[in-house]
């Protein structure tokens, strides 16, 4: 009797002892499910979904405080792909999806106030004080948070063309035709 | 050549479609006229795009660099005839989207006059400086790939070259051009392969060519005997895809690449007959890559080769052949790989092999796709053991990471299996576009990556920015509040010598951050004073008690000089320091 509980007890200070201190080796910083929501999020940074960034909205995501179709860049893909990762159902987009675009200055226009190179998240557009700023194509995420602070309304979005390099086949389509 | 008798290996799977070599191959090569225009496009390799090096104008003359190399992996373009530069600007490409490339359209003068050619000796030259003259002469693999062939001429430092395999196997129908090639400019073509086997000394040599060209076949060891070298020419099956780098590396050497690697890994480098020749003739004649030969073939009524400048566009270069009058469109590349041209003012390029004319009847409508029945003709067919039909069950339902589970990066789109299918399913196409899927979310994701790295920084940046702004307001207002003090002290000290300043020093050290805030308004305000003091003092004082003609008088000057005023003003603005400078990173 008196062994059998001896040994339960060294049983549990022994796993005890394992636990703890693979609880402390082990010990995982930060959320991991934020991080792969954040993979899945666009960052664009563009802050549509309500939160300043794409890491806040993640975070609130893996809180279950927010419903995951926020986020007009993603798409009905990025609500797909949150979807499955967090095993919720697949809402409709809250708004309405656009192609993907870049923000583009007109350079006539411009006063060079510097007000869309403070607001540019992704610092995107060069320029000083009382010089024209102008968009750098390649690292714009086509947020569109530089249109609201123009004074002199001289930012538009352009639709990003198709070109060669982003050029891709097309899924094909069994064409349906009418019998003689 | 003595008579080894060559152990030859298989590859499994592939077709044996129709061939119909024979329509183009009983004529010698023509020389094609010079056309009334060219549009050369500036990018027609792997690799960055070249930039232009001449502007609409110009006069350039034949073989003059028009498009330098951007980079290691670029290759140069050259002006293919002499002439006067219309323009440079976007023209529809020879690709299968038929969307615009930048490319620089030459009206030919006529004189066809070459730019002084120095011919070299190899041999006398560093390999590198050999590598350099063949990216400069814009050498690329004209089999189809135009993969810069200088990139490919440095021997890997840890493997050993074994084998070299020159691939004549021309393996796609209706393409005739490396046949004629090797019949008819066998000596130079192996001389271009002497160039690659000293630049890269591998233990063999293997020229592999389909044993339906004996004629070429023939010429080639003929061509290898007068010059004494001790390369093999090894006649291989005909089964299509033989001319595939991987499957002529398998039949030759027995060598399986492994998937995802490069031939390179396993000793093993490939060349097609036509890059050999023209490094050839770039090397021992100075003569740029400026034209090509090209097989014009189908439903027309003069199938032939043709050597034609790059840049002559289709619906020119079509009139040669004399089009039948049934024909609908102009395949680039032979009926397996190629595709549609998407217009007659499409250039030919470095990369066109073949220009087929199609009909009703030569290309009948594909018959409406079906479903699949698994029967695995498509697995037995693929020449690199994939398995077709689960790649298309999952590229149809756009299960891209499930098709990269089947290795659709190995496909090489050789097209056997649509070609087998029972059920008509394009195949190819639906691998086409979940590869190109799969590169365009990969292109994504690294964005959004890049992105998020800049938000971050910018993030880091902002909070560092205030946090030395603070830093700096608060070593201000203390050196201000010190000041002060010691100021007070000394006044203090001048009336009261025997007073310590000891409690005097502890409540200015407490109110120093506290009156941060405080010392800038005031700081802000007393420089708004002080504006207001000066401007009054540059106000001139003795206007008081004028008559009513002296102020009209002073209104009229005073409205004269505004606009200057305005004029100067941001010139005195400018001269300041840029405050909300910003530096971008990237």
């Amino acid at each position: 009797m008196i062994t059998a509980i001896i040994i339960m007890a060294l049983g549990a200070i022994v796993l005890g002892a394992a636990l703890g201190y693979a609880s402390i080796k082990f010990k995982v910083e930060g959320n991991p499910l934020v991080e792969k929501i954040e993979a899945i999020l666009p960052q664009t940074q563009c802050g549509q979904c309500g939160f300043p960034g794409c890491k806040p909205y993640a975070e609130a995501i893996a809180e279950g405080e927010v419903d995951i179709n926020l986020c007009p860049p993603g798409g009905a893909e990025g609500v797909q792909r949150l979807a499955d990762l967090l095993g919720r159902e697949a809402k409709p987009l809250n708004a309405e999806e656009k192609p993907k675009q870049v923000a583009l200055i007109n350079e006539e226009t411009c006063i060079g106030c510097t007000l869309c190179i403070q607001a540019c998240p992704v610092d995107a557009i060069i320029g000083a004080a009382k010089q024209m700023h102008t968009i750098v194509a390649p690292l714009c995420t086509g947020c569109e948070l530089c249109i609201k602070p123009c004074p002199v309304e001289c930012i538009s979005m352009e639709p990003v063309a198709e070109n060669l390099d982003n050029w891709k086949w097309k899924y094909p389509v069994i064409e349906i035709k009418r019998a003689a | 050549m003595n008579a080894i008798i060559q152990q030859l290996f298989k590859f499994k799977g592939g077709v044996k479609p129709q061939t119909n070599k024979t329509i183009s191959a009983h004529e010698p090569i023509a020389q094609a006229p010079l056309p009334a225009r060219l549009i050369v496009p500036l990018h027609q390799s792997i690799g960055g795009t070249p930039n232009p090096l001449v502007v609409a104008g110009d006069h350039v003359l034949k073989g003059q660099l028009i498009g330098g190399p951007d980079g290691w992996l670029s290759s140069a373009v050259h002006a293919p005839t002499s002439g006067t530069v219309l323009a440079v600007e976007d023209h529809i490409s020879a690709h299968p989207s038929g969307l615009m490339t930048l490319s620089v359209i030459i009206q030919p003068d006529g004189r066809d006059e070459w730019l002084p050619r120095t011919p070299l000796n190899y041999r006398e030259l560093a390999p590198e400086r050999v590598r350099e003259i063949l990216r400069d002469a814009g050498v690329v693999g004209l089999g189809g790939a135009v993969f810069p062939s200088h990139a490919k001429l440095s021997a890997s430092k840890t493997v050993p070259m074994e084998e070299l395999v020159i691939n004549g196997a021309e393996c796609e129908p209706f393409i005739t051009c490396d046949d004629l090639l090797m019949r008819e400019r066998a000596e130079d073509v192996v001389r271009g392969v002497g160039i690659f086997r000293d630049l890269l000394a591998p233990k063999r040599v293997l020229i592999g060519i389909e044993d339906n060209k004996p004629e070429a076949v023939a010429a080639m060891q003929q061509a290898v005997k007068s010059l004494g070298e001790p390369f093999e020419v090894i006649a291989v099956p005909t089964r299509y895809p033989a001319g595939g780098a991987k499957q002529l590396i398998r039949v030759l050497t027995g060598k399986e690449v492994p998937a995802a690697k490069r031939s390179t890994e396993l000793g093993v480098q490939c060349f097609n007959v036509a890059t050999a020749y023209t490094a050839y003739r770039a090397i021992a004649h100075g003569e740029p890559v400026i034209s090509r030969i090209v097989t014009l073939t189908g439903n027309v009524e003069h199938p032939c080769n043709w050597e034609v400048l790059i840049g002559t566009p289709l619906g020119e270069f079509i009139q040669l052949g004399q089009p039948k009058s049934d024909t609908n469109g102009y395949l680039m590349g032979g009926p397996m790989m190629g595709f549609e041209m998407p217009s007659l003012d499409a250039p030919l390029v470095k990369a066109t092999n073949c220009i087929i004319a199609g009909s009703p009847t030569l290309f009948p409508p594909k018959a409406p796709e079906m479903p699949c029945i698994r029967c695995g003709a498509c697995a037995d067919a693929c020449p690199h053991e994939l398995q077709p039909f689960e790649m298309y069950w999952f590229a149809r339902a756009k299960n891209f990471g499930k098709t990269q589970e089947y290795k659709i990066f190995d496909c090489i789109e050789c097209g056997c299996c649509s070609f087998v299918c029972p059920s008509h399913i394009p195949l190819v196409q639906y691998f086409r576009f979940a590869k190109s899927e799969i590169w365009a979310r990969e292109a994504d994701k690294k964005a959004s990556e890049a992105a998020k790295a800049r938000f971050e920084f910018r993030n880091l940046r902002d909070e560092r920015e205030k946090a030395e702004k603070a830093e700096r307001l608060a070593k201000a207002s203390a050196a201000k509040a010190a000041e002060k003090k010691a100021a007070a002290a000394t006044a203090e000290a001048s009336i009261e010598p025997a007073t310590g300043s000891d409690g005097a020093d502890t409540s200015g050290a407490i109110a120093a951050p506290v009156d941060a805030d405080a010392a800038k308004k005031a700081a802000i305000a007393a420089a708004i004073e002080r504006a207001r003091v000066q401007r009054a003092a540059a106000e001139p004082k003795n206007t008081d008690g004028l008559t009513i003609a002296q102020r009209k008088e002073i209104a009229e000057i005073e409205a004269r000089r505004a606009p200057l005023q305005e004029q100067t003003d941001p010139n005195a603005e400018r001269a300041k320091p840029g405050t909300a400078l910003k530096e971008v990173k990237g």
